[in-house]
């Protein structure tokens, strides 16, 4: 054994964590998972029943906490509670989209990078490396050039700017698996490529990646909050927290509610995001499973 | 008088295991002591524990004491960084098993060679730059002006290792552990980097700790062996006690599996050509 | 008799860089295994990957039972790929750490269609069976194979390794440096296990290896390379016992030998 194993210990060391590790790993999921469920639900239920109508201006503005209005109004007299339900199914649609676009597109353009060799791997390499050196906002407002804003241009945005990201990523993990002896043991073994991709290459990827993804989530979260904040997310009466966030920010020492109740939801979400990703990665690895 | 002496050394890793339980071994100045061990025994990390190296989180308990002319007598276990840094170099040097990673990449080979020269030895401008030649000439180092300019990428595994123990010779150390110095190298290398260590711990009277799992090379370099497994001491002695008569179980398994492999070696002479 | 497999003058070097190999000619014989020994830089990993229709040689021919390997036919390369299996060095890097044992060694079943004869429903049970099989010829016990690669040390690895390899019976057994990554007493045991399948199995073993000490004990042939060449080749008696060429006579001389046991 070299030292370096003899510091970090032998392989079979790694698979039997220690218990205050392993303890706190499904601390932090179990966390994540309350944080992040508590807003699904609440956008599950907005599906079905919000307080108000969300074009309801009928309250009077800016109004505190109180009865009728549980959590006070906005600017225009309608219900907050009802906005930051709306927004909830928002926000999650822009992390859902976002990470499905860019995980798409990323793991495809990032396989087909991690196979090709010499001048190709240089040329996508480069491309990548430009592709994401454009801030996501202004990627996003070039694609609100060309249309109007929108949910779905955010989506849009945010996903293009992501999928560079996920493709970079993607093509250094498949590229060490390539590297990998069982590789060509498979190929020895009659396997075709397509079928060692399949069985071998994506599944080995994708704890890693996974987790990427998961943080990805949460950075499309804030990302679409930026846009909207900037006026070039969902237009209103579309309640996204970003823009709430923007609207209720000249009013912040009538109605701090209006400032604080989307601010902390934003980062309930992400924090939530974050952690159900850190506890994920040991969930997702069976050579993390105790030894018998 | 025991240059090197280890009494019930424990090495305790982070999460409360027993890396090495209660080991106890000397080695006399000018003498040749073998540790020999398979993955996981334990033997890496005695070396380690004399150079007073432990990684972070591991705790040492025991006695580890170094007695050097010149310098007295010292305790390594609990011992502050000042007075091991004196030691290193000075009382004991390491060769470590892999030449690729022991020198620094991005620094020339007469640099990394002058660095202990220049810290312990004092020597500036002309006077270091002869020592390294002459360090590099003493491992037998071809072209020594050409090697001092290269980057270790550059020469060889065989020529890497050789500049390794060019640095832990610099000193003139009175205890020269060599740590698996020869696994990662070709067998006509290896050959070649033995003898040369071979040479050199005789010429300068160094006291050797060799480190390795292979029984044949150990059996050629030192005088008296121990085998440890999973850091308990199982059998000690000298060399060619430990190889022709094993009591442990475990020593004997040892060395009846190396006398197998080595018997097939002899077969080739034999009439009938004996591959089993 | 014609060689299972050969390579015939083969050549190989990457775009313009200087020569792997050189105008090597290997024959490997049934039953007559042949272990490729020589030290680092010899050529000997690109030879084996070249044996095993990996990739194509630059110059001369790969041959498998006589014929010309022709990479691009597949219904060829499937009869190659059954009849020639592989066993890697590395035990920590030739197992998917994803994938549990009986799906690892059974993946030459289902990948070469060894079982596509058998109605649906009765596959798994075949190949469950045939997987005993292999995990007990090479003596690990039958619940390994519901476990996964990290439960086992090195040497067990590589049994799991040597399982996968003959589970489709082939003929050839590559094996590329199968021991030296292994502990010295785990070693013996793996190379027990290899001549014994050798005898059982009629399995004709080819060994890369720079250990004379394993090529001695598995290999009846050998051929020695030195920079990309063969500058010695025939039965390991002759060539390791009395070698003719000084880069052999050098390697058989480097090899560490225990002191003589006292008479």
């Amino acid at each position: 054994m070299s030292v370096e194993q003899a510091v970090v210990g032998a392989p079979e060391e790694d698979g039997a964590k220690t218990t205050p590790r392993h303890v706190s790993r499904s601390v932090t999921l179990t966390i994540g998972c309350v944080l992040v469920g508590v807003i699904v639900i609440v956008a599950v239920v907005s599906l079905f029943w919000v307080p108000f109508a969300p074009e309801d201006t009928s309250g009077r503005r800016l109004m505190p906490p109180g009865l009728p209005h549980l959590l006070g109004t906005d600017k225009l007299g309608r219900d907050l509670l009802t906005q930051l339900m709306i927004g909830a199914r928002i926000a999650l649609a822009a992390g859902a989209g976002s990470v499905v676009l860019g995980g798409v597109i990323g793991i495809a353009a990032g396989l087909a990078a991690g196979f090709a060799t010499r001048w190709l791997d240089d040329v996508v390499s480069a491309l990548l490396d430009i592709l994401i050196a454009f801030p996501t906002l202004l990627l996003a407002m070039l694609v609100a050039a060309t249309q109007a804003a929108s949910l779905t241009s955010a989506i849009v945005a945010i996903g293009l700017a992501m999928s560079a990201i996920v493709a970079r990523l993607t093509r250094v993990l498949v590229k060490r698996v390539l590297a990998q002896d069982f590789i060509t043991a498979s190929r020895t073994s009659g396997t075709s490529w397509p079928r060692v991709v399949i069985e071998h290459v994506l599944p080995n990827i994708w704890p890693t990646l996974s987790v990427n993804l998961a943080l990805q989530f949460g950075l499309a979260v804030l990302a679409e909050a930026s846009l909207s904040y900037l006026g070039l997310g969902a237009p209103p009466p579309n309640a996204s927290w970003g823009r709430m966030l923007q609207e209720a920010q000249a009013s912040v020492f009538i109605a701090p509610v209006g400032v604080i109740a989307p601010g902390v939801l934003i980062v309930v979400l992400v924090i939530g995001v974050n952690l159900i990703a850190d506890g994920f990665r040991d969930v997702a690895d069976p050579t993390r499973r105790r030894r018998r | 008088m025991s240059l090197l002496e280890v009494s019930g050394l424990r090495v305790r890793s982070g999460d409360g295991r027993d890396l090495i339980s209660d080991l106890s071994f000397t080695v006399d100045a000018g003498g040749r002591f073998g540790l020999i061990g398979e993955s996981g025994s334990g033997k890496s990390l005695t070396a380690l524990t004399i150079m007073g190296l432990l990684p972070p989180g591991m705790t040492a308990s025991g006695s580890v004491a170094l007695d050097v002319p010149g310098m007295g007598r010292t305790e390594i276990v609990g011992a502050g960084e000042r007075l091991l840094n004196r030691l290193r170099g000075r009382a004991a040097s390491v060769v470590f098993q892999e030449p690729l990673t022991a020198l620094d990449p991005l620094m020339r080979i007469g640099h990394q060679v002058a660095g202990p020269l220049r810290r312990i030895q004092g020597l500036r401008g002309r006077a270091l730059r002869e020592a390294v030649t002459a360090a590099l000439e003493e491992v037998r180092l071809a072209e020594p002006g050409r090697i001092a300019k290269a980057y270790p990428h550059e020469i060889s595994g065989g020529q890497r290792q050789r500049v390794a123990i060019a640095m832990a010779l610099a000193c003139r150390p009175a205890l020269l552990i060599a740590d698996e110095p020869t696994t990662a190298l070709d067998v006509t290398v290896q050959a070649e980097v033995l003898a040369l260590l071979d040479g050199l711990v005789s010429a300068h009277s160094m006291a050797l700790l060799f480190i390795s799992h292979d029984l044949a090379v150990v059996s050629g370099i030192t005088d008296h062996v121990l085998i440890l497994k999973d850091g308990v001491a199982v059998e000690s002695g000298a060399v060619l006690d430990v190889v022709n008569g094993p009591r442990h179980p475990y020593a004997r398994e040892l060395v009846e599996s190396a006398r197998e492999l080595d018997a097939a070696l002899d077969g080739l002479n034999a009439p009938d050509g004996g591959t089993r | 008799m014609t060689p299972i497999i050969e390579a015939r003058e083969v050549g190989f070097a990457y775009r313009r860089s200087a020569a792997v190999l050189t105008d090597v000619s290997v024959g490997v014989m049934p039953g007559r295994g042949v272990a490729l020994v020589g030290e680092s830089g010899a050529g000997k990993t690109t030879l084996l990957r070249l044996l095993l229709g990996l990739t194509r040689p630059t110059t001369g021919q790969i041959l498998f039972d006589g014929t010309a390997l022709e990479l691009g036919d597949r219904a060829r390369m499937r009869s190659f790929r059954r009849d020639v299996q592989t066993v890697f060095q590395d035990p920590y890097s030739s197992l998917d750490p994803r994938q549990s044992v009986a799906r690892i060694v059974s993946e030459p079943l289902r990948s070469l269609g060894l079982l596509k004869d058998l109605p649906r429903t009765a596959r798994r049970a075949a190949a469950d069976e045939r997987v005993a099989a292999a995990l007990h010829a090479v003596g690990l016990p039958a619940d390994a194979a519901g476990r996964y690669p990290h439960e086992f040390s090195g040497g067990q690895r590589q049994r799991v390794a040597i399982a996968r390899a003959i589970v489709c019976e082939p003929r050839v057994l590559l094996a590329d440096e199968p021991v030296s990554a292994l502990d010295v007493s785990t070693r013996v045991r793996v190379v027990d296990l290899l001549a014994e399948l050798r005898e059982t199995r009629g399995l004709t073993v080819v060994m890369v290896s720079h250990d004379l000490a394993v090529v001695a004990a598995l290999c009846p042939q050998v051929a020695v390379l030195e920079r990309g060449r063969v500058v010695e080749q025939g039965d390991t008696a002759a060539v390791l016992g009395s070698p003719r060429h000084p880069y052999t006579r050098r390697l058989v001389q480097s090899v560490p030998r225990l002191p003589a046991r006292p008479s």
